[in-house]
């Protein structure tokens, strides 16, 4: 629930933040501060033992599920994420100018990532526990890349993003092998009853540990954390201090108990703890900039929280959480103080600062006390926290790791106590500018600006309070240390080993009290004599820097990316399908040799008359690739494309011998329109060396799809789904022809998303022809300019022989003899041709009804809405072919989006309906009444869908027709494409289509037959295959077929 | 029961046209790459029936004389395919035309930017810049000494 306001809460955010100004950051702040006063609500129930618990199924086949619990370390995450998490909104409001720039999107992220912190927290299953781990990495993205106009702000952020998703994707790896090896992805029950010790589980913590390593900056790959400062101070204050990188320290802290005795886990959190919190604190006191002494600070502290949270004994672990509570607070609180100062004076290099503390009391007061708790003062909680570890540490017992840790630690703490120091120094004493802390080389800050102190001005209260509450509470909770001890104790019991841990205030003259002191005494040792002590670290060499590493290793992984694109993406055509084909030959061909084996027997033809049509395919595809006219090839591809129909038949499939007729009718026309405007013949081949490798690819891709043809049909083992097709077509579909009623009814689905395909194709050929417009004008023969001829635009040698009187417009007297086609008129005289136009006559209307025929008897008998357009779409061919441009537009004067659009709403309107009916998507009803006049009348409703499927492919055929055929004519005659050389063979340009076809090697100009009659015209070809297909199809009626042969001439 | 053994006639034209289709859709020219399509379009369709089963009676509930009809599955996904066949041969073709239009060739040209990517890197410059990976420039104190965020300076 709180999750939703959160969520609710940065969706409304930027409105807010537009509407309200910098205000609304105040108003926002409720959100999280109810997060916190939720989990405090709930304290009681969880010191029980008996936190709330909630549960929702989200994904359930990925073991995915909602599942939130609270418990003592959920508590303490929840109480600093939500508590915060308010102060510093309550801090932004006074903190920004009210002008500065992305308030809204910055207002927005925040809250985002307060919701994916609770929620990573809270999270009770380890999917979801990945989520919110990388929503919390993805929304410190954004808020680190802030600014997002400055480079190393971009910089920062993309490689704080890099690392943290390295491991982020590491842990779900982890994530995974844990949930599997214990059979619960439920976190609580994993760290109950974790699964046995084995690779798999190493290989888990080792990838666990790697979320967590990079997640809270430990070395190697602490140096994100100091580049991510690039972030407004506020976010460091949240993320880069109290909430994001504890995320790390809070997955090792879940995991402690169940995998601490790990030795790997043991080494790893050991060696690399030691490594952050020394590095940290000895980087920490190099810098001269607030902000980045406080985040070498953080390295350090996150190396001592996971070291202490890691170590797995009870005492530990309670020293741990007391301390990630305190650290919580007082380095918010600080990062709030610089922030403070930083508006106050305009810098943040200490060697600038002198006197702020004098002018502004009480911020040094809240930084004063917030470092106090940082060193381990008492009696502040950085003191008792760090005390109890000590104590720790002392009787950890595990040989001389214990002494060696401990010495760490006291190490550590002295960095600590050293650049707590400096930085209190640093921000708020007065002091010479340009201090001792300047050796030469380094880039004299000061001195460039005249060494004159930076000007102090007083910011306002809201930069003061959030972090002043920080810091009292940090010395609240020290004088209550019993409280705390109450409150987490419940955690660190659940950690197998050790004895239980104390927080005590004063345990009395203890060795860890003398650690303490020993500590702090060296710390302020090396802070007073900080000048040689950073002479001494410029002169100890640094070593490789893990940023210049990462940088390297990033522009290798760079270099390697353009090797492989280089390789791989060679940019040719051609290469990348022979490979392609190369791995499919490799691939099938093994399968096919090692897989299977020869079938038992083979027939050699179903009828003899398969090896007919089978030869001339074979022959005519041979051809083609021998064909080095454009034409040519076409030509023999169609003839192929007609033997392949004829085997279909032959094979029992009278639908797809109809379809395929018509297509390849179709197909031949469409290329002839565009080979127009080609060059007639192919360019020069290439080399013959790249000849044979195609060919070799060819005959073993051959081969190898053969092979699959011999073997396929003898490897099924199950009955064909379609057995009972044929029952179902009949009964629940209504029809007696099963392919069409798979097609409009058992898988409608896909022909829905098949004549989707159609449409898309349509719109890409009128697009790429029109360019700017989904189509041309509709030309209609009375618009038809008087003084431009249709396809004129070559000479015509036989102008003498014509009479005059062909002209109408030479007569202008007579009454107009009327045409056999509407718009002939429009057409050049001598691309003319009386007996062809006396046929389109004749055969057009007739096609249209034999279209219609097949529409509707399609459900019964071959046919259906693919045949019928088809056939249309030829007729409107033959119209076109015979008439022009014009007599296309007045013989389907639509635009054909619109018809393409109609088919497939009423396709898919079909399915809708029977949805709204009541029965499943696309279910078809059978509506049956008897007529006395008419018989027995059997409407199905999946016939409105084969009427969709007719109209798109009609709308299709015409798109065509339209574009790649009338517009490229009104371009030719134009001359708009005429800007080349000439080389596209203008001659053949408004040379008649269908004469075209009739070709010769020696036939270089198309206008040979410039009286076309079409004598060769593949659709009356067509029309011969599919009436005498009509014919073989239902020998038992004998009804004559109207087809283009009855009514031929 | 469909008879299920191969049928040699069909597989040999299958494999001849593959092998027709794939040498010419290796070919430069959009055209024959296109004739290339249309032939191994043809030949898995035949491919796909031939994997349905041998030839029997068209599949036509009540037809005379019964006998062992052919599968109906693969004849409906091939008919669709079939007119899909036409659509890409047209949009295909459409493609030519505007390659003609604009060069004056329908030949496919090789990737001006793929070829440039691979000459940097044989020589191993940089295709192009990432400030992620610059090495050396401004250490980390100079940057943050320029970061300041956009605060209001409050009353001297």
């Amino acid at each position: 629930m709180l999750l939703a306001v959160h969520l609710a809460a940065a969706l409304v955010a930027p409105a807010l933040v537009g509407r309200l100004g910098r205000r609304a950051f105040a108003l926002l702040s409720l959100v999280p501060a109810a997060g916190a006063a939720w989990a405090l609500a709930q304290t009681a129930r969880v010191r029980a033992g008996d936190g709330p618990v909630e549960l929702v199924a989200w994904v359930p086949s990925l073991h995915l599920e909602l599942a939130f619990r609270l418990d003592t370390l959920s508590w303490l995450m929840t109480v600093v994420v939500g508590g915060v998490g308010a102060l510093v909104l309550v801090y932004c409001s006074g903190y920004f100018t009210s002008s500065a720039s992305g308030l809204g999107r910055f207002a927005g992220v925040f809250l985002a990532f307060a919701g994916s912190m609770l929620g990573l927290v809270t999270a009770d299953d380890l999917l979801l526990v990945f989520v919110f781990w990388e929503l919390t990495t993805v929304t410190s993205y954004l808020l680190i890349g802030h600014y997002a106009d400055r480079k190393a702000s971009r910089r920062a952020a993309m490689q704080a993003i890099v690392i943290t998703t390295a491991g982020g994707l590491a842990m779900l790896v982890g994530l995974v092998i844990l949930g599997e090896q214990a059979g619960t992805y439920r976190l609580s029950e994993v760290v109950a009853d974790p699964p046995p010790a084995g690779p798999g589980l190493t290989a888990a913590i080792a990838c666990l540990l790697l979320g967590a390593v990079t997640k809270s900056a430990l070395v190697p790959v602490h140096f994100w954390l100091p580049a991510a400062m690039a972030a407004p101070t506020p976010v460091s204050a949240y993320l880069h201090a109290a909430a994001m990188v504890k995320a790390g320290v809070y997955l090792v802290a879940r995991f402690a108990p169940a995998f601490a005795s790990d030795p790997l886990w043991r080494w790893t959190v050991g060696v690399l703890g030691s490594g952050a919190l020394l590095l940290g604190g000895w980087r920490a006191l190099r810098q001269h900039d607030l902000k980045l002494v406080l985040a070498f600070g953080t390295v350090s502290q996150l190396g001592l929280l996971v070291l202490l949270v890691g170590l797995g004994t009870q005492a530990t672990a309670l020293a741990g959480v007391a301390l990630l509570g305190a650290h919580a607070m007082f380095k918010a609180s600080l990062f709030l103080v610089t922030g403070a100062v930083d508006a106050a004076t305009g810098t943040r290099d200490l060697r600038r600062l002198s006197g702020v503390g004098r002018r502004l009391p009480w911020t040094a007061l809240a930084g004063g006390l917030a470092t106090a708790s940082m060193i381990g003062l008492p009696p502040f909680a950085g003191y008792v926290a760090k005390e109890a570890g000590l104590e720790a540490l002392l009787h950890l017992g595990q040989g001389w790791a214990g002494p060696v840790l401990l010495v760490v630690v006291a190490a550590g703490s002295a960095l600590t106590v050293a650049y707590g120091l400096r930085f209190w120094w640093g921000a708020f004493a007065t002091k010479p500018v340009v201090a001792e802390g300047t050796p030469a080389g380094d880039p004299p800050a000061g001195r460039a600006t005249g060494a004159a102190p930076a000007d102090v001005s007083t910011p306002s209260l809201t930069l003061l309070w959030p972090a002043l509450v920080l810091a009292v509470l940090g010395l609240a909770a020290a004088l209550l240390p019993s409280l705390g001890e109450d409150l987490l104790a419940p955690y660190a019991a659940t950690l197998p080993a050790g004895e239980p841990g104390h927080l005590v205030l004063w345990a009395g003259l203890t060795p860890a009290l003398g650690v303490t002191a020993l500590v702090l005494a060296t710390g302020v040792a090396l802070f007073w004599w900080r000048g040689p002590f950073e002479v001494l670290q410029r002169r100890v060499s640094r070593g490789p820097d893990a940023d210049a590493v990462y940088r390297r290793s990033m522009r290798r992984l760079d270099d390697l990316a353009a090797d492989v694109t280089a390789l791989t993406q060679r940019g040719s055509l051609p290469v990348y399908l022979g490979l392609v084909l190369l791995v499919f030959v490799g691939g099938t061909g093994t399968a096919l040799v090692a897989g299977t084996s020869l079938p038992e027997r083979v027939r050699p033809w179903d009828t003899p008359a398969q090896l007919a049509f089978g030869a001339a395919a074979v022959v005519a595809a041979v051809l083609v690739v021998r064909a080095r006219r454009r034409l040519k090839a076409v030509v023999l591809l169609g003839v192929s494309g007609y033997a392949v129909a004829g085997l279909f038949l032959l094979h029992g499939a009278p639908d797809l011998a109809l379809t395929q007729v018509l297509v390849e009718t179709v197909t031949l026309v469409v290329f002839v329109l565009v080979l127009r405007r080609l060059p007639p013949y192919f360019s020069d081949r290439p080399l013959v060396a790249t000849r044979w490798v195609r060919l070799l690819i060819g005959v073993a891709t051959g081969l190898v799809v053969a092979g699959v043809a011999l073997v396929a049909p003898s490897a099924r083992v199950h009955a064909p789904v379609s057995e009972p097709f044929a029952e179902e077509a009949y009964e629940f579909g209504g029809g007696k022809n099963v392919v069409n009623v798979t097609l409009v009814d058992i898988r409608a689905w896909d022909t829905v998303g098949e004549i989707s395909v159609l449409l898309v194709a349509a719109t890409g050929v009128a697009s790429l022809v029109f360019l700017r417009r989904r189509s041309g004008q509709i030309f209609r023969a009375d618009e038809a300019p008087a003084d431009r001829a249709v396809w004129g635009g070559a000479p015509d040698p036989m102008a003498a022989l014509r009479r005059s009187d062909a002209r109408p417009a030479q007569a202008p007297g007579a009454p107009a003899r009327p045409e056999w086609l509407r718009a002939v008129r429009t057409l050049a005289p001598q691309r003319r041709s009386v007996i062809f136009e006396v046929v389109v006559r004749l055969l057009f209307h007739t096609m249209v009804l034999y279209a219609l025929f097949l529409l509707f008897s399609g459900h019964n008998a071959p046919g259906g809405g693919f045949a019928a357009g088809l056939v249309v779409g030829t007729a409107l061919v033959v119209r076109y072919l015979a008439g022009g441009r014009y007599e296309l537009g007045e013989a389907a004067p639509v635009q054909p989006g619109a018809l393409l659009g109609l088919g497939l709403f009423l396709s898919a309107g079909v399915g809708l309906g029977a949805m709204a009916a009541g029965g499943t998507v696309l279910q078809s009803w059978i509506l049956e009444t008897r007529l006395p006049l008419l018989g027995d009348v059997k409407l199905v409703t999946s016939l409105l869908f084969d009427v969709g499927v007719f109209l798109v492919v009609v709308g299709l055929v015409l798109d065509v027709l339209r574009s790649l055929g009338a517009e490229l004519d009104r371009r030719a005659e134009s001359g708009e494409d005429e800007v080349g050389d000439g080389s596209s063979a203008v001659g053949a340009i408004g040379s008649f289509p269908g004469a075209a076809a009739d070709d010769g090697d020696d036939d270089t100009s198309p206008r040979g037959s410039t009286e076309g009659t079409g004598t060769p015209d593949p659709d009356v070809d067509a029309r011969r295959h599919a009436g005498s297909h009509a014919q073989v199809a239902r020998p038992d009626r004998g009804e004559p077929v109207a087809s283009g042969e009855e009514v031929r001439p | 029961m469909i008879d299920m053994s191969p049928n040699v006639v069909l597989v040999v034209v299958v494999g001849v046209l593959v092998a027709c289709g794939v040498y010419l859709l290796l070919e430069r020219s959009l055209t024959r790459v296109l004739v290339g399509t249309v032939l191994l379009g043809n030949a898995v369709n035949l491919l796909v029936l031939v994997a349905g089963g041998a030839a029997g009676r068209p599949p036509i509930t009540g037809l005379r004389p019964e006998g062992v009809t052919s599968d109906p599955l693969p004849q409906a996904m091939v008919l669709t395919a079939i007119v899909i066949t036409l659509a890409l041969t047209a949009f295909l073709l459409a493609m030519a035309y505007r390659s003609w239009q604009l060069h004056r060739h329908d030949e496919v040209q090789d990737d001006v930017e793929d070829r440039r990517i691979a000459r940097l890197a044989a020589i191993d410059e940089r295709a192009f810049t990432d400030t992620d990976t610059e090495a050396g420039g401004r250490t980390l104190a100079e940057e943050a000494a320029e970061t300041h965020d956009e605060t209001e300076r409050g009353q001297p």
